[in-house]
């Protein structure tokens, strides 16, 4: 592990967005993220390079993966780690997020990971902590640590991300994931599809460099990559779509709409799923095309490198 | 009082077409006596004292046709004291203030109440507005011949639109019958619901969900088909976007109507907001450059008739929060014409008519003889050192609240003195 010994600069304080990364960064956490990969398969998982260090998540939203995940790869670095969920605490009895930041600011923390349904409640909180904060997802923004595990999982796969078309399908518009997936594949040279009902796509975001289609047969032809969304039903207000099994006939993953993309096309999905919904059951469980647990698993290796490229 | 003269000014009087280096007479009682090029040293009484303005320019106080207060329920934010000094420190003289206090001004045991603070508090001079209808809910008209009675100048949801087009067109008749003047805050709720800025590349960076400028023109469009059956008085407060102004523009010669547009919408666009600068969160929301250049244009074919400051107060506790929970709104009273003159400076509009828009259009509109510096008339008036550099700073503010959405910008021109029925009360 030649890396550890090297001496390691990120150009940002915080991993607010892919937006804010230098290509330079980018690579600087995916090669740190490799060398966990085989820690994390081994025996003995655990390393001391965060002994001492207090870590504190903050998720304002519910969460699974991203929060275990989190949790899990402070702990095998060695980090003393607090997960609070505020969905039922503090923020209930009218605290503002300013305040519940300059509260656990005095607990000295050496890194806040936060998860908030607003866009943008990361970047206030790193205004108001001394700490380096890391953006566990914020309402439709950026989630940098999913689309860095994405892509470790594609070059993981593929060897490399230049060149490839990677089609991103499903609900754009209140997605995180697609937009941090887009800035990130765009600058390791990936050619970005952008498949979605109109209802579900975004104002312009053809200008953040994509191609835009509203069917998954021109969308996913000769795509290397087929990147599934989950259908955010509890942020849609009013009606966007007609129905589910409607949005599944055309817009779901099947084995037929799959045959459009490439023969060794990979599934990738950020999870949770819904099941016959955006994905066929069988092809999200394929071990031959979906690496969605691998994504999984590589997500706590990521989460490793950024926790200790932002802690020192 | 004594007798005031003030010689060698630039005076813009829009409304009585003069531009000229001249004097100003104010008499025993505060009202303008003589003004013009005619004033000079040579024609005034040779031991009186006389103020030589050095060709500083000299132009009737401003009047604001959209302006919160805090008064009453949220004096924290904004009370008629404050709100007049930072008017004054704007050369701001008459403002129009909207209804959406606590309570609601719906009501004419409200206005007694309001007109009796604005007498006491206030050193400018106080338009109340009231609303179009009961707690601004959307509902129930309020008493429009009742409250114009007391005084109430125009009605207005303020912040609000009426959705229901039955309702608006019962409005119009209404309005038309008591010769009322409506205000409409344009905004079609369905389309601009949950929206918190501009719907475009910058909303869908951000992760912000857009206000799309269609839910704008929608209601003006409707607003003015409307107008077409039930012809009042009838204003738009202020409009945000190019599509909006095309709509204008196709009426005119049609309907009777008249438009507003923010200083804000004017002087900047979406990118301003950057990393989420909450101050900077505003209804209309900021708009493309395109469409910002397209109002100036707006401006200068005649299709907008008024600039407002839309000064919005708010306390920082509404503004240190994710910009979805952020208040909407800034304060801008004092830099309304400081900011206007960016757009003499840059070429963009010419003085005359950014004045024109700034005091006598909306006085015509209000059907009020205010905005001008006419023989007779209260000399309300200010002197604005047309040239002079300085830098927006929050703490400088003399508004209650600090929410300017111009901070640190670097402006040229400044009011240097405003008289109110010719009683210096601001001085710099």
């Amino acid at each position: 592990m030649a890396s550890t010994h090297k001496a390691i600069k990120i150009s940002q304080k915080h991993l607010l967005g892919i937006q804010d990364l230098s290509i330079n960064d980018i690579n600087l956490i995916l090669n740190e993220a490799k060398t966990f990969i085989t820690l994390n398969k081994s025996k003995n998982k655990k390393l001391d390079i965060l002994r001492g260090k207090t870590q504190i998540n903050l998720f304002f939203e519910p969460s699974t993966r991203t929060q275990s995940s989190f949790e899990l790869a402070g702990k095998r670095l060695g980090a003393d780690v607090m997960s609070m969920n505020i969905v039922n605490s503090a923020i209930k009895k009218g605290e503002t997020l300013i305040d519940t930041a300059m509260t656990l600011n005095a607990m000295h923390p050496d890194i806040i990971v936060i998860r908030h349904q607003d866009s943008g409640a990361c970047n206030l909180l790193s205004q108001k902590v001394n700490c380096a904060v890391i953006n566990a997802g914020d309402g439709r923004r950026e989630h940098p640590t999913q689309a860095l595990l994405d892509a470790l999982t594609i070059i993981d796969r593929k060897q490399k991300i230049q060149g490839l078309r990677i089609a991103i399908c499903g609900d754009i518009l209140h997605s995180r994931v697609a937009r941090s997936n887009i800035y990130l594949l765009n600058m390791l040279g990936a050619e970005v599809n952008i498949i979605a009902p109109s209802n579900l796509m975004p104002k312009d975001i053809s200008k953040l460099g994509v191609n835009i289609f509203s069917n998954m047969k021109e969308g996913l032809k000769d795509c290397d990559i087929v990147m599934m969304l989950r259908l955010q039903n509890e942020r849609m207000t009013s009606s966007f779509l007609s129905s589910n099994r409607e949005y599944y006939e055309y817009y779901g993953l099947t084995p037929d709409k799959l045959n459009f993309a490439k023969k060794d096309a990979l599934i990738m999905h950020p999870g949770p799923m819904n099941r016959g919904i955006e994905i066929d059951t069988k092809l999200a469980d394929d071990i031959n095309k979906s690496v969605i647990k691998e994504q999984v698993e590589l997500g706590v290796a990521v989460r490793m490198a950024c926790l200790k490229i932002f802690c020192e | 009082m004594k007798k005031q003269y003030f010689l060698n000014a630039n005076i813009i009087d829009p409304k009585n077409s003069l531009e000229e280096l001249g004097g100003l007479i104010i008499n025993e009682e505060g009202k303008i006596e003589a003004v013009g090029k005619k004033v000079n040293k040579n024609n005034i009484p040779s031991r009186e004292k006389y103020i030589d303005l050095k060709e500083r320019y000299l132009i009737p106080g401003l009047v604001d046709m959209r302006v919160f207060v805090g008064e009453p329920g949220y004096e924290y934010k904004e009370n008629f004291r404050t709100l007049s000094n930072a008017a004054l420190a704007g050369g701001v003289t008459s403002v129009v203030t909207m209804p959406n206090t606590s309570p609601i001004i719906d009501n004419v045991s409200i206005v007694d109440f309001l007109k009796r603070r604005g007498r006491d508090k206030s050193k400018i001079n106080i338009f109340p507005s009231a609303s179009l209808t009961k707690g601004i809910e959307g509902t129930n008209m309020t008493e429009f011949g009742l409250l114009q009675k007391k005084g109430i100048i125009a009605f207005t949801d303020g912040i609000k639109t009426i959705q229901n087009s039955r309702l608006m067109s019962r409005i119009m008749r209404s309005a038309f019958d008591l010769d009322c003047l409506i205000m409409q805050h344009a905004e079609d709720y369905e389309l601009s619901n949950n929206g918190m800025m501009n719907d475009g590349v910058i909303a869908t960076k951000l992760g912000l969900q857009g206000i799309p400028d269609l839910a704008e023109k929608i209601i003006i469009e409707r607003d003015l088909s409307l107008l077409e059956d039930f012809n009042c008085r009838y204003h738009i407060s202020q409009i945000s976007s190019s599509k909006s102004l095309n709509i204008i523009s196709n009426k005119k010669d049609q309907v009777n109507f008249t438009t507003g547009v923010s200083i804000n919408n004017l002087s900047l666009n979406e990118n301003d907001i950057g990393d989420f600068r909450t101050f900077l969160k505003l209804s209309p929301p900021l708009r493309t450059e395109d469409d910002r250049n397209s109002l100036i244009a707006g401006i200068n074919k005649d299709l907008i008739d008024v600039i407002v400051s839309d000064h919005k107060p708010e306390d920082e506790e509404s503004k240190r929060l994710t910009f979805s929970q952020a208040a909407t709104g800034a304060s801008g009273i004092e830099t309304l014409l400081p900011l206007s003159l960016e757009l003499f400076h840059n070429n963009s509009i010419k003085l005359s008519k950014l004045i024109q828009l700034l005091t006598s259009n909306p006085a015509k509109i209000l059907k009020i003889d205010k905005g001008n510096l006419s023989i007779g008339n209260d000399a309300d008036f200010c002197i604005v050192d047309l040239y002079k550099p300085w830098i927006v700073k929050k703490e400088k503010m003399i508004s209650k609240s600090k929410n300017t959405c111009i901070e640190d910008k670097k402006l040229q021109g400044q009011v240097t003195n405003t008289f109110v029925k010719g009683i210096e009360l601001f001085k710099i």
